[in-house]
């Protein structure tokens, strides 16, 4: 019988590179930036790691495939170390391999490490990767915003949402990321922006203009895991523990069947109630101290409030409205600017995420720290809201 | 000589959608060329980035096909001065695109405008079993600022022929074959090159034509003034004024030339022609349909009493028009302008040709599957039912002629795309599945949830390393 990951590990140290358009580095820089503080943080020496997890989305621009990247750049001589790939999960799928590791009891201390470079591709946004030879020969090639904006079409169809009012709600998603990420010193975009700016913003993919799209970011983050016992051996007195680790895939029913609504996204959902029983989280909207979801999109941001279930469904436009999810709301949810201003560095961001909660739980979180947090979730989404990877980790003091 | 009973069984037309102003284009050009606004007048057919002679003729051919009442086409010919392939049979990618059987005779016939009546004799004169599906296409291409730019069109023909003259008896033939090079364009090269419109109409047309109609008129026992609808395709305009009165044919008997509002569709313009007459014609009507090219082919039919009718011919393929005033987004199309399209632009589309033939009917046909066990339908057919994950469980289930409705979507300005912006989404079939597809010919009503759609086969990429395109299905509002 699973008994779930709850409190099976710990937390032994982590790292985040400065996120951004990191002309001056490479992505072996980037991976040494975020390991060099993770393993300053843990107190132990790089020999003492007994295995790895590689996270990197897109090899095409990034550093190719294999973990033969990160060995290379940390000089881990002879470890079992596996890269993994998973889209926007790619970070959490890292994080999940080290902590699995380290649960079933094959390595004491594990690395994750997720990183991406995208700002070798010569131009702004994604660059657009195969899907199969199969797949390519029917299936349209649009944009990664083009993707979900198509949940802001659905989202308006079945709630009979006027498109102004859905674009106000949306632009006030990225408003709030943008006057967080003032006080996050590693955040790619670190300026206040009005309103106005954010609606009249050129148009990407109806309805999601400039502004509505996140960060297209360099950078690098580190999670080292190990057993709430050993961690205390090292000398660790408050423990953040992994609470639930969560992954819901697409089989493909959202963009085959008729069921699908468009106004959410399933497999959110379904991770959701995972985690939350895996967890031990009955009420959400009280117990989680904080969230970071992955908001490479506004659009995604507001579905992903009902889909966590911490706003009712079609209540989510008044919810941001109201500011329940800003700084000083009941939910803090980006609290160092998510991907919007953080930036997505794509198989760095669910380790990035994991970060910020380790920090605020700790209280190290600076400028932006909350009062007494003590639950973090993170949200990532891989692929498109129609089909798609949804990965969610819970993390909290133990 | 021709059988008394073949005819023609059925007919489908297609005109692409959009239609560029001629005075657009010559605005254009006015700083150079103040001339080519005599020429100004009325509007065009114009293609889109995703639409050729390919996908034309399989517009028209659906047309022709649907709900005929007649068995499958033995063979098909495809003819056409443009087709995308120098050497890679044209005719056979339209005969996957209509999910006809790998025995169907399939041959391509170019080399004149002259050649879509050319495959119409062939095949009404062809002694093969079976009836023979004819299509006449092109999308043609003119030099910027030349005359031609404003004169010429594009469209497709299709027309069913058979062992049954109840739509229109097929009389007889008349061709003439004479090197009088009023125009040419060699092989490889993108653009024609004519010679004077006065010799072509006074030494060419004038001179070939009325003595070619009198013979035939004479073999088909008729007289000029029993001729009902008179057409007159490849010539120079006012060409069939000037025949028809040479001939004694009053001039309200001549076939629209269809200048004004399509442009010369070339090889499809005498059967575009025809089809006009048939849609139009009583019982008992003589219809003569000619095109001009080295020498000519006349063709000559009588009116039955058989009405079938496609659901949209040429009246309504000409009504439903998308106008445009860019003569910028012309040039583009027409590939005479390669706008900075961005690094984007630069993403290999190569084909596995290899996967491409494994999934042929799929791709080509639009053909997907429907689950044995749950009965659900579903595009692409992979082993496993997408409802109930029942393996080895799917029966063939074409898409092709399903309508649908816009489930999501969105318009995309970021990803490449040669008529910005993208307009993606997912389709609701009515016989219960979903698709993400691209939506093409939007115009300026634009689409919402719940928008009808209908399929059309088109240009899916166009791999500009090896100049090789690659067909599949786009969604289309139903207007």
């Amino acid at each position: 019988m699973a008994t779930g990951i709850k409190d099976k590990v710990a937390i032994l140290g982590m790292g985040c590179s400065r996120f951004g358009e990191r002309w001056d580095v490479g992505s072996e820089q980037l991976i040494n930036e975020a390991f060099t503080e993770a393993l300053a943080d843990t107190g132990i020496d790089r020999s003492q790691i007994g295995a790895a997890w590689f996270g990197s989305a897109l090899d095409s621009v990034n550093v190719g495939n294999s973990a033969i990247p990160l060995t290379t750049a940390l000089r881990l001589q002879g470890i079992p170390v596996t890269r993994v790939e998973n889209m926007c999960a790619t970070g959490t799928e890292a994080l999940r391999g080290a902590t699995y590791a380290v649960a079933s009891g094959a390595v004491d201390i594990a690395l994750a490490v997720g990183v991406e470079k995208l700002k070798d591709t010569g131009y702004g946004g994604l660059p657009v990767p195969g899907k199969g030879t199969l797949n390519d020969l029917w299936m349209p090639y649009c944009s990664a915003p083009a993707g979900f904006a198509q949940l802001a079409a659905g989202y308006r169809a079945k709630y009979g949402i006027d498109r102004e009012l859905l674009k106000r709600a949306l632009a006030t998603v990225s408003w709030k990321s943008h006057q967080n990420g003032v006080k996050s010193p590693k955040a790619h975009l670190r300026k206040a922006v009005t309103m106005e700016t954010i609606l009249n913003a050129p148009m990407i993919a109806e309805p999601l203009g400039v502004f509505d799209c996140c960060g297209v970011s360099d950078g690098a983050a580190v999670a080292i895991v190990t057993t709430p016992e050993i961690a205390r051996a090292l000398g660790k007195k408050d423990l953040v523990t992994i609470k639930a680790l969560q992954l819901a895939s697409s089989s493909g029913r959202e963009s085959g069947m008729t069921e699908w609504d468009g106004a959410r996204v399933p497999n959110t959902r379904m991770a959701a109630a995972a985690a939350y029983k895996e967890a031990g989280i009955r009420d959400p909207r009280k117990e989680l101290s904080q969230i970071e979801v992955h908001d490479c999109f506004s659009i995604t941001e507001l579905v992903t409030m009902e889909d966590l279930g911490l706003s009712e469904d079609g209540h989510a436009v008044q919810d941001v409205l109201d500011g329940v999810y800003n700084a000083d709301g009941k939910i803090p949810c980006q609290i160092d600017g998510g991907l919007k201003c953080f930036g997505h560095p794509i198989g760095a961001t669910g380790l990035r995420m994991v970060y910020e909660h380790y920090l605020q739980l700790l209280g190290r979180a600076g400028e932006r720290q909350l009062k007494n947090p003590t639950l973090g979730l993170s949200h990532n989404l891989g692929g498109v809201p129609y089909n798609g990877v949804a990965a969610i980790s819970i993390v909290g003091l133990m | 000589m021709s059988r008394s009973t073949r005819g023609i069984v059925s007919y489908g037309a297609h005109i692409p959608r959009l239609r560029i102003s001629r005075a657009a284009i010559a605005e254009a050009h006015a700083w150079a060329l103040p001339g080519l606004k005599g020429q100004a007048k009325g509007e065009r057919a114009l293609c889109s980035w995703d639409e050729d002679a390919i996908t034309l003729a399989v517009a028209a051919a659906r047309d022709a096909v649907r709900d005929n009442g007649r068995a499958a086409p033995a063979a098909l010919t495809l003819a056409s001065t443009t087709a995308p392939f120098a050497d890679l049979q044209n005719a056979v990618i339209v005969a996957s695109a209509l999910n006809l059987s790998t025995s169907t005779q399939c041959s391509d016939l170019a080399g004149s405008t002259r050649a879509g009546l050319s495959a119409l004799a062939q095949a009404l004169e062809s002694a093969a079993e079976g009836d023979a599906l004819v299509v006449a296409a092109d999308r043609r291409s003119a030099k910027p600022g030349s005359a031609q730019e404003m004169q010429f069109g594009a469209g497709a023909a299709a027309i069913q022929v058979g062992e049954d003259a109840s739509l229109a008896k097929y009389l007889g033939r008349e061709s003439v074959s004479h090197l009088f090079v009023d125009h040419f364009r060699a092989t490889g090269e993108k653009h024609d090159y004519y010679w004077e419109e006065r010799w072509i109409r006074d030494e060419g047309v004038a001179k070939v034509i009325p003595a070619a109609v009198k013979r035939l008129l004479a073999k088909t026992g008729r007289a000029a003034t029993d001729v009902k609808w008179f057409g007159l395709a490849g010539a120079p305009s006012g060409s069939d004024k000037l025949v028809a009165k040479t001939l004694g044919i009053a001039p309200e008997q001549i076939i629209p030339d269809l200048a004004g509002n399509v442009g010369d569709c070339g090889t499809a313009h005498a059967p575009l022609q025809l089809i006009h007459a048939l849609e139009n014609a009583k019982p008992g009507d003589l219809i003569i349909v000619t095109a001009f090219g080295q020498g000519c082919e006349v063709l000559a039919f009588e009116m039955g009493e058989g009405r079938h009718r496609p659901a949209t011919g040429l009246a309504k393929s000409i009504a439903a028009r998308i106008p445009e005033t860019s003569y910028m987004k012309m040039a583009s199309f027409e590939g005479e302008i390669d706008l900075e399209w961005g690094m984007r632009a630069e993403t290999d589309v190569k084909a596995a040709l290899t996967q491409h033939y494994r999934s042929a009917d799929q791709i080509n046909a639009f053909v997907g599957g429907r689950c044995k066990v749950c009965n659900t339908v579903q595009f692409p057919r992979l082993p496993n039912c997408v409802s109930c994950a029942s393996p080895d469980s799917q029966t063939p289930f074409n898409f092709a002629d399903e309508l649908g409705q816009v489930a999501t979507f969105s318009a995309d300005w970021l990803q490449f795309y040669l008529a910005p912006p993208l307009y993606v989404g997912l389709v609701q079939f009515d016989v219960g599945s979903r698709l993400l597809m691209e939506i093409v010919e939007v115009g300026s009503a634009g689409i919402d949830v719940g928008t009808r759609l209908s399929m059309q086969f088109r240009i899916k990429a166009r791999d500009r390393k090896r100049h090789y395109s690659r067909y599949f299905w786009k969604a289309v509002p139903v207007r």
